[in-house]
């Protein structure tokens, strides 16, 4: 019997490995090249399941991270959008105007 | 204003020791995620979507001047400059680092304040009426107990990990100011048919997915024994409370689910064999609490003063700010002034900064430097003199209109903004 540690990584679509920064908590995603980056249009974009297990298995000996998982994305021709509204808040940040701001997070610019 | 021991002080100065070691541990690799997770979970630092959380408690929801333009500081040097006070008598700075963390707390512990049991499946931040200890219908200050319940279980290594977080709040007032039945326990002082004060305990109130009121299990306790029962329900809810299912683990599902006289006789059995020991409470020792709370040295005044009266009658804005505004005092001559913050348009409870140094001015001015923060997410002025509101009024329509905050500038937007106690009262249900 497999066990649930070896068990294979269900992707359907294309996927992102995503983290938040320890020092100081920021949606971070990974890079193919094997480091991180805050955008999400610069993010290693895998769409099979062995891709996606190594790129997460990467992401997850790295100690300046945490939380990190794969998310769904849509391909878009501006490249990678978020796959569902926890994705799109988090790359978008705050849906309400924080007090000193014009205005409220970018979250328009994937609705 | 509750003034801290050097017991206290020392607690505090320990924690931030450790929890910097902490975090110094964690940023060097030494501490996984989850090795990290539950200490920090002990310090009220949560990750949330975009960044780490502070969360601070403010006991029974009274602050200094002093305090607050610390608070003020800290939104500033470690925060995006401004905080969010919270329905349970919090303040939350929700962009700071984790590298920054044992510094800002190294500085809110200067004054007395820190973020202990404010996350993680503790006791949290005992809560209270805003207006405890002025206001004119209470049988006597809560604060008190609430600070003798907070004591006992700071800290209690019995109560650190239960099954999920636990509320506790303590009012004395005929009307309830505390909102005691959403709380996981709460205790009403009042006055029975003997003449004698005690506590009415009702338990297994929340809102959240599943909302319950509270109901009563005790309908009268001794003082005595307010700390022996407390323990016995915090006992009975570690046993039974559920660990399988974080939906299903607050006190208000065991409560529904046995049945609160199912509930009531668990805790009555625990209690009984309790209720004589360590946990007795020795008069004295509430006496020394209560020592510590200091009031004003209150003037003697009369209600309704000319100046005030003349004023009310002159200006229609400023009749419409006292009416929705300034509550009776229990003291002839003064009043209890209510500061919105839930401006139009804005995150309720959020307060720039600025504002925040700017009450704590007003407060330095009006208010013998004392401010309460309340669970509908407002603050208050306990302590202003009747004949000092017309200026205090037109200092706040000063700082208003620039700010944002507590806007008086008009009657139509008077009426927009959640100015009076009920308003902000209803306002607060829906949030």
């Amino acid at each position: 019997m497999t066990s649930p540690l070896q068990q294979k990584m269900k992707v359907t679509g294309p996927v992102v490995v995503t983290a938040n920064r320890l020092a100081d908590g920021a949606v971070i995603y990974r890079t193919s090249d094997g480091r991180w980056t805050t955008e999400l249009a610069a993010a290693a974009v895998v769409t099979r399941s062995e891709a996606a297990t190594a790129l997460l298995a990467g992401a997850r000996a790295d100690l300046r991270i945490v939380d990190c998982y794969v998310a769904p994305v849509e391909l878009g021709a501006a490249g990678p959008r978020p796959g569902n509204l926890r994705e799109r808040i988090r790359a978008a940040g705050p849906t309400i105007r924080l007090p000193g701001e014009a205005e409220a997070g970018k979250l328009h610019v994937y609705a | 204003m509750y003034m801290h021991d050097e017991f206290d002080r020392t607690l505090i100065a320990e924690r931030v020791a450790e929890f910097r070691d902490q975090v110094h541990r964690r940023l060097s690799g030494e501490l996984s995620e989850d090795e990290f997770k539950l200490l920090r979970l002990l310090n009220g630092v949560y990750l949330q979507l975009h960044a780490y959380m502070l969360r601070i408690a403010i006991p029974y929801g009274s602050l200094s001047s002093e305090q607050l333009r610390m608070l003020a500081q800290v939104a500033r040097r470690y925060d995006r400059g401004y905080g969010h006070f919270t329905t349970r008598q919090n303040i939350q700075f929700h962009w700071i680092k984790l590298e920054d963390l044992p510094d800002a707390m190294a500085d809110l512990a200067r004054v007395g304040l820190h973020g202990m049991q404010t996350s993680g499946n503790s006791v949290r931040n005992v809560t209270t009426d805003q207006w405890a200890g002025v206001a004119p219908d209470e049988v006597e200050d809560p604060r008190v107990w609430a600070e003798v319940v907070r004591q006992h279980v700071t800290l209690h290594p019995e109560f650190t990990f239960m099954p999920r977080k636990f509320k506790i709040a303590v009012g004395a007032a005929a009307h309830d100011r505390a909102a005691l039945r959403i709380h996981d326990l709460a205790l009403r002082l009042h006055r029975n048919a003997a003449g004698d004060v005690g506590f009415e305990v009702m338990v297994g109130g929340g809102l959240g997915r599943t909302p319950f009121l509270a109901k009563t299990i005790k309908p009268f306790l001794g003082k005595r024994d307010v700390l022996s029962y407390v323990e016995a329900v915090l006992r009975v809810y570690n046993q039974y409370g559920r660990r399988d299912n974080i939906y299903k683990a607050r006190i208000k599902i065991l409560v529904h689910e046995l049945g609160a006289e199912a509930f009531a006789r668990e805790v009555e059995q625990e209690w009984l064999a309790i209720r004589d020991g360590a946990l007795a409470l020795d008069p004295a020792a509430v006496a020394a609490i209560a020592a510590r709370f200091r009031y004003p040295a209150y003037e003697r005044l009369a209600d309704d003063p000319v100046e005030l009266m003349k004023a009310r009658a002159a200006n229609r804005r400023f009749a419409t700010w006292h009416g929705n505004s300034v509550a009776r005092h229990r003291m002839p001559g003064y009043a209890i002034v209510t500061l919105s913050l839930k401006a139009e348009g804005e995150t309720p409870g959020d307060a720039t900064a600025d504002q925040i140094d700017a009450i704590a001015d007003l407060a330095d001015r009006y208010s013998s430097g004392e401010i309460r923060v309340g669970h509908e997410q407002n603050l208050v002025l306990p302590h202003v003199r009747q004949q000092d509101l017309h200026a205090l009024w037109r200092a706040l329509d000063v700082i208003g209109p620039t700010s944002g905050w507590c806007r008086t500038s008009s009657p139509a937007r008077a009426s927009t903004i959640a100015a009076s106690p009920m308003r902000a009262r209803s306002r607060s249900r829906r949030n």
